[in-house]
């Protein structure tokens, strides 16, 4: 109480109270408008035209109709888009006008032809009389006594029982089926290892140092992709891009030289964001974008963040060239792929 | 052949086989071998009449030797395969510098094209301008090129290459009215924004897959109007504005009294 006994304000100001004898003390229900009769309550043409239309519409849902079944059976789809597009569209057009026609016949009718009188039914209390709601109450009271819950105690434990278990069988297949793997340490790592080549996505072509010209940009999946056991799984981790820029463009952090190999470098295709391939690169500004959310990444400066919702730069794939020529990954990426997830390290 | 049966065992019988064998190789090869020059070899006359062309119309931005200058890059190496894709979609001369160069009506017929082309691709070797053979999409796997496509090109040009926004108002072009030609010229070049997409990357077979792959998507549309098959935002616009306005119309005719 001391608090609001200290305080200065008074509260009586908040609210300013009029006291106008302008305003009634309650509004009087104004009833119905006044009845306007329609052009089709006045003049008889005006209603046999409104008749007129309503077989109109009525016509136009039987014609519908017949051009459905007539459609039906000339235009069948024969394998190709077209015949399949002509079919759908036909059979939705006669659909639409033979629903659409009794639609608007029945309201058209019920508006123009039907009377209008306008007519009041009074609203009833929500609440039961009291005799009728102790009456329930006697008879929930008369069933509880009459199955004897609280004497039998080996029923009360088995309907118990039963009703706890039931949600199982909704909520086991749920978690079930979100994945067999719990493994979360495969988020860790790719199948990229020392010595694996950068082939081609998808012809699994190897792919030289020579191959790539300044501003080539080459989707890359590692080799031996088809030969693991679930290549679709390996290949959502290990998709990379590869670019070659003028080495003078490119700026390499101090501890990641050596990554790289005479302006070739090599990004996780993976979006930082939710993981959504990022491709679209732009020759000329070194920009990589994400068709997803727009996230935007600098290649020329380690993929950094430059605009858009992602928080890290795209993860880099250190390569270098074998006796061969051909590229090479130097190790697996030194960070998970993609978007974050509960036990990403860093 | 009785002669030729008895020399058979001759010393120098290896000798004469393998010579023979070598030249009729050799012979086929220059015979059928794909030729992948421009169908007429420019002539001296062709290369002087692009560089009259240059000088009036390029040099000003390019620089007088095709060097480049601060407002155009040097085309040193371009090739002709670059100066035919930029000139006859009407990109080059360029009409208004802006966030990027835009196709509009080519300023120069299909002969000064090749002019200029020809007097491009003798300052320096870049790649040539495709036969009709090499961008003939009849002889193209589509089901190849879909593969490709998806994996090259969709991200910017759309799944059946109506083509899509990039960054700070450039675009990846819609590639319907595009010709087979100025397809290839853009995989091997790279203009502007895209990347270069050569033959070590996608072989001459696979552009032309490619190529098929798109020329099918034109005559394929699978709806009378695919709203420019962009997908669920233009179709989604159009669910909203016209089917759900004719539900509150509707609503509203049966809710209004009859006049």
């Amino acid at each position: 109480m001391s608090a609001h006994d200290s305080s200065t304000h008074d509260g009586s100001k908040d609210v300013v109270v009029h006291t106008s004898d302008t305003l009634p003390e309650r509004f009087s229900n104004p009833g119905h408008p006044e009845h306007h009769l329609r052009r089709s309550d006045q003049d008889p043409r005006a209603n046999k035209r409104a008749e007129l239309q309503v077989v109109v519409l009525f016509l136009i849902s039987v014609i519908g109709t017949i051009g459905f079944l007539v459609a039906y059976f000339t235009v069948t789809p024969a394998g190709t888009p077209s015949s399949i597009r002509n079919s759908n569209l036909l059979l939705g057009l006669g659909l639409f006008f033979g629903l659409m026609g009794i639609g608007l016949a029945a309201v058209h009718w019920a508006k123009s032809l039907m009377n209008d009188h306008e007519k009041s039914e009074e609203r009833h209390e929500l609440r039961s009389p009291e005799p009728v709601r102790a009456q329930a109450v006697e008879v929930i009271q008369e069933g509880v006594a009459d199955s004897a819950i609280g004497r039998r105690g080996i029923l009360k434990g088995a309907m118990v029982s039963a009703l706890a278990l039931f949600p199982l069988s909704i909520a086991v297949p749920l978690i079930g089926n979100i994945g067999g793997n719990w493994n979360v340490s495969t988020l860790k790592h790719t199948m990229w290892k020392k010595g694996t080549r950068l082939t081609i996505d998808p012809t699994g072509r190897p792919v030289k140092a020579s191959d790539l010209t300044i501003g080539s940009v080459f989707h890359i999946i590692p080799d031996g992709l088809d030969k693991t056991a679930d290549p679709m799984e390996e290949k959502a981790k290990a998709i990379v891009l590869l670019i070659r820029l003028d080495p003078r463009d490119l700026k390499i952090a101090p501890d990641r030289e050596g990554w790289s190999y005479d302006g070739i470098i090599a990004y996780s295709k993976i979006c930082t964001h939710v993981g959504c391939p990022v491709a679209l690169y732009e020759q000329q500004t070194h920009h990589l974008l994400c068709p997803c959310h727009q996230s935007t990444f600098d290649v020329a400066d380690g993929a950094k963040v430059v605009f858009g919702p992602a928080k890290r730069p795209l993860p880099q794939l250190p390569i270098t060239v074998d006796s061969e020529g051909y590229l090479v990954a130097q190790s697996d990426f030194h960070e998970p792929v993609g978007p974050s997830f509960w036990e990403r390290l860093k | 052949m009785k002669a030729l049966a008895a020399r058979r065992h001759h010393r120098n019988a290896p000798v004469v086989v393998t010579l023979l064998a070598l030249l009729t190789t050799g012979g086929l090869y220059a015979a059928l071998a794909p030729s992948t020059a421009h169908a007429a070899e420019p002539t001296a006359n062709d290369i002087a009449a692009g560089g009259k062309l240059f000088q009036a119309n390029c040099s000003t931005c390019h620089g007088p030797a095709a060097g480049g200058t601060a407002s155009g890059p040097s085309l040193v190496g371009v090739g002709a395969a670059a100066v035919d894709f930029q000139v006859s979609t009407g990109r080059m001369p360029m009409a208004a510098s802006g966030p990027q160069v835009i196709a509009k009506p080519p300023t120069f017929d299909a002969k000064q094209t090749a002019e200029l082309a020809a007097y491009v691709a003798s300052l320096g070797a870049g790649p040539a301008v495709p036969t009709a053979e090499q961008v003939d999409p009849s002889k193209g796997d589509q089901a190849t090129g879909m593969a490709l496509f998806r994996t090259n090109c969709a991200m910017c040009h759309n799944a059946v290459g109506a083509g899509g926004a990039l960054s700070q108002g450039k675009f990846a072009p819609p590639l319907a009215n595009a010709t087979p030609t100025v397809i290839y010229e853009a995989m091997l070049t790279g203009p502007q924004s895209m990347p270069v997409f050569n033959n070590d990357n996608i072989t001459p077979q696979e552009k032309r897959d490619v190529i098929a792959y798109l020329v099918a998507q034109r005559s394929n549309a699978t709806s009378v109007n695919d709203l420019g098959a962009f997908g669920p935002v233009s179709e989604g616009l159009w669910a909203w504005v016209l089917g759900i306005g004719t539900l509150i119309g509707c609503a509203v005719w049966i809710g209004a009294k009859s006049s």
